[in-house]
């Protein structure tokens, strides 16, 4: 095993259980902030009872995204220093600056919200949270961004055998990082409104703490399908970028080899890389891929087989995560869209309830999917187009990097067993007593 | 001065900053098994630092943003060539959050005995680890001119990386035990108060050693000689940390606190001084030296970040203060019995 796998293995384990962390820290963040401004607006209890709750189930949640996070802003330098030399001077920069003008303010305020309960009033609790939120979510503006130069690099002139900024506004209004912001943040409240009903769910089909969670599952349900609207109609507009520029993405997605106009979308399929073909096709319905892609049931889509073999991503997993992202993002909409119609007799319906308990690791899965398609498709390309992966790595031993993978392994299974246990935990116990 | 200059020094202060202010959490924390008789004792110690380490932990992300940022082939041949400490860092910082988190969720021994242990990993080895990583920096890493490492991970425990180490555990444990005086009450107030003495009494003479090895070991003290001025830096800070002595015996606490934070500071000033230009220097050979001029980035990204870092930073500060402000008194029972608490 080569440094170079290793290294990619590691990335690959520390951002996808990171990932596992942020979504609802994102999302949840701005929920609770809501359910706390209406607490200091009204001063009607439920709504402190519910900010107390789920802002227990945040922190221990926030606790494991912050220390998975720092993973990741080292691994560039440890794992990667030849992109970081490379491209440091854009990519850089746009973690600098994510560190000074968002992590800070998140990490500096929920200190305060989680010690200020008796320091300030209510309005000013209220409004440090939404100063997180705020701060979290502009995090992840500047992380996506830095991202959207990695899958579709612009602003930058290539000077010194390095990639040098050209233009900053031009690196701050990449299309592909703007495209990624409005489906990820999003899908981010899709996912947090996901698990406050499913949470929420599971108390109601116990018969308690009524009035707490009949409140939370609505606002759950309202924000969770309004999100899912939106994060399909983002995701459709991603995928006419990625048509454009990363052809080979798109043909990957589709698991897609023959250029043609009218181009079939397949509904299930079995890539077959090495014959540059399907093993199995079910399902080939005319024109719709060209119209996904292009909007246009004529355009042409290049096939797998017109691009070089050295230059086309792996097609199973990214063909198989792209369906399962957009099948899952569809069941979304039909499940918040049954609950609307259902939402003043949620109670009497144990069945739909008990779906949306189980359904809590769905959107979890769809997000991971959804980066699986985002960064295996992108490959071989680190920064697309413009640096291999295999050329990015640092000149490390194997030794070295598989003793560190082992132990990311070790400790984040364990700290997922104590999170998880820790939640489950904190769900079971439920709110406090009402008083 | 030069952008690449001033950049140079924003780098040392963000590391600095870092020192200062996690320090103590580090500090607190290493002295934590041994300094916390009860449960109560170790609540308050963790309470002290509750509110504020999260938000002194950023300055760590921070400084390692900015040298990404500002000094691109820095940040890839530092991070790279010192890979093993880097990671041993890394996992105890993992440890360190999560247990400070999750320590008092659960009421039974076994379960806050695992996170107490792992609450003294993740103060300890950082503040080891950082202090030997520096001074094996100060001496000159070997690496060569393609970013290849040519050496042995455990020679960085050579006499004089290990002298750093112990260095920066004193400077942290004796900045750790003030924000405790400042942070708690009577018996435990008198303890860390006689705690940050002796640990003083025993960093006197470390730094004194440090500061004479560093004249055999490296060239920190050839810009001194250079610009005698500086000198004025080594006064102030000898000042500094005889002032911690004397604000201690006289029990005011928050004055011996600024006083060791100003002596951090001050210290790893010494070390960034006397690096000058160099960040990260070879020790197979000075034309492999990394430095301000040879590894920063381009003039735009570094005008801009400088304009980022002034506007911003300045802000961060003034909320951080307010944070420290907000939560100055020393932590109460009754602050141990909300919900919220550590």
């Amino acid at each position: 095993m080569d440094p170079v796998f290793l290294s990619r293995l590691q990335f690959a384990a520390a951002t996808m259980f990171h990932f596992l962390f942020v979504p609802l820290t994102l999302g949840l963040s701005v929920l609770i902030a809501y359910m706390e401004t209406r607490y200091a607006r009204t001063g009607d209890k439920t709504y402190l009872r519910m900010t107390k709750f789920w802002g227990k189930l945040f922190l221990i949640n926030f606790a494991l995204g912050v220390v998975t996070g720092i993973t990741l802003e080292f691994q560039f330098g440890t794992n990667w220093s030849r992109y970081s030399a490379y491209v440091g001077d854009i990519f850089g920069s746009l973690l600098a600056i994510e560190a000074s003008v968002a992590f800070f303010l998140e990490s500096t305020f929920i200190g305060i919200w989680i010690f200020g309960w008796k320091k300030l009033s209510a309005k000013a609790h209220a409004g440090v949270m939404w100063l997180v939120a705020l701060a979290g979510n502009l995090s992840a503006v500047w992380i996506l961004m830095a991202n959207g130069f990695m899958q579709h690099p612009v602003g930058y002139v290539i000077k010194d055998g390095r990639a040098e900024l050209d233009s900053f506004m031009a690196l701050i209004t990449n299309k592909h990082g703007l495209l990624e912001i409005i489906h990820v943040v999003p899908a981010s409240l899709l996912l947090a409104s996901f698990f406050i009903m499913g949470v929420s769910a599971w108390h109601l089909l116990r018969k308690q703490h009524l009035p707490v969670f009949e409140r939370s599952f609505r606002i759950g349900l309202v924000v969770g399908l309004v999100m899912a609207i939106v994060v399909g109609i983002t995701g459709d507009m991603h995928g006419v970028n990625v048509s454009k520029t990363q052809p080979a993405k798109l043909a990957a997605m589709e698991s897609h080899w023959e250029t043609q106009t009218r181009a079939p979308l397949v509904l299930f399929a079995i890539p077959d890389e090495k014959n540059e073909k399907n093993l199995i096709e079910i399902g080939a319905i005319p024109g719709i891929l060209s119209f996904l892609g292009f909007h246009d049931f004529n355009a042409e889509v290049t096939g797998l087989r017109d691009i070089p073999r050295d230059e086309r991503p792996p097609v199973l997993p990214t063909f198989v995560g792209f369906r399962t992202m957009v099948g899952l993002g569809t069941l979304f909409i039909l499940l918040t869209l049954y609950g609307w119609f259902k939402r003043n007799h949620l109670t009497e319906n144990p069945t739909y309830l008990k779906i949306m308990l189980f359904a809590i690791p769905l959107p979890y899965i769809a997000m991971e999917m959804g980066w699986i398609v985002s960064e295996v498709g992108r490959q071989p390309w680190i920064v697309y187009g413009l640096m291999r992966t295999a050329d990015a790595a640092s000149p490390i031993s194997t030794t070295q990097v598989f003793t560190s993978l082992t132990g990311f392994i070790l400790v984040y299974g364990l700290l997922g067993a104590v999170g998880f246990y820790l939640m489950a935990k904190t769900v079971k116990q439920g709110p406090e007593a009402a008083n | 001065m030069e952008l690449q200059a001033i950049w140079f020094f924003l780098w040392g202060l963000l590391w600095a900053v870092f020192f200062m202010t996690d320090g103590f959490d580090f500090g607190i924390g290493t002295l934590y098994p041994f300094a916390g008789k009860t449960d109560t004792d170790k609540r308050i110690m963790l309470n002290a630092m509750g509110p504020l380490w999260d938000g002194n932990e950023v300055w760590l992300i921070t400084a390692g943003g900015v040298t990404f940022a500002a000094f691109p082939l820095v940040y890839a041949t530092m991070f790279s060539t010192l890979y093993t400490p880097l990671m041993l860092i890394l996992f105890a910082l993992i440890f360190r959050g999560v247990a400070i988190h999750f320590r008092s969720k659960i009421d039974t021994p076994g379960w806050k005995k695992t996170w107490d242990f792992l609450i003294f990993i993740g103060s300890f080895v950082p503040a080891l680890l950082f202090g030997v990583a520096f001074a094996n920096i100060f001496q000159g890493i070997p690496f060569d001119g393609q970013g290849f490492y040519h050496g042995n991970t455990l020679k960085l425990l050579n006499p004089y990386g290990l002298l750093g180490g112990v260095l920066f555990v004193l400077l942290f444990i004796v900045h750790g035990a003030n924000w405790m005086a400042v942070k708690s009450a009577g018996d435990l107030q008198e303890r860390m108060a006689a705690i940050s003495q002796k640990a003083w009494m025993a960093l006197v003479p470390v730094a004194v050693v440090f500061l004479l090895a560093s004249y055999y070991a490296t060239n920190l003290w050839d810009n001194f000689f250079k610009y005698p001025v500086l000198f004025i830096v080594t006064l102030v800070n000898v000042a500094a940390l005889l002032s911690i002595r004397y604000f201690v015996a006289s029990k005011t606490y928050f004055k011996a606190w600024f006083a060791s934070a100003l002596t951090i500071v001050l210290c790893t000033f010494f070390g960034i001084i006397g690096l000058f230009p160099a960040l990260f220097p070879s020790s197979l050979h000075p034309d492999w030296h990394l430095t301000a001029y040879n590894a920063s980035s381009s003039p735009l990204t570094l005008k801009i970040m400088l304009g980022v870092v002034i506007v911003f930073i300045p802000i961060v500060i003034g909320y951080q203060i307010w944070a420290y402000h907000l939560f100055k008194d020393p932590v109460t029972e009754e602050d141990l019995d909300m919900d919220e608490a550590y």
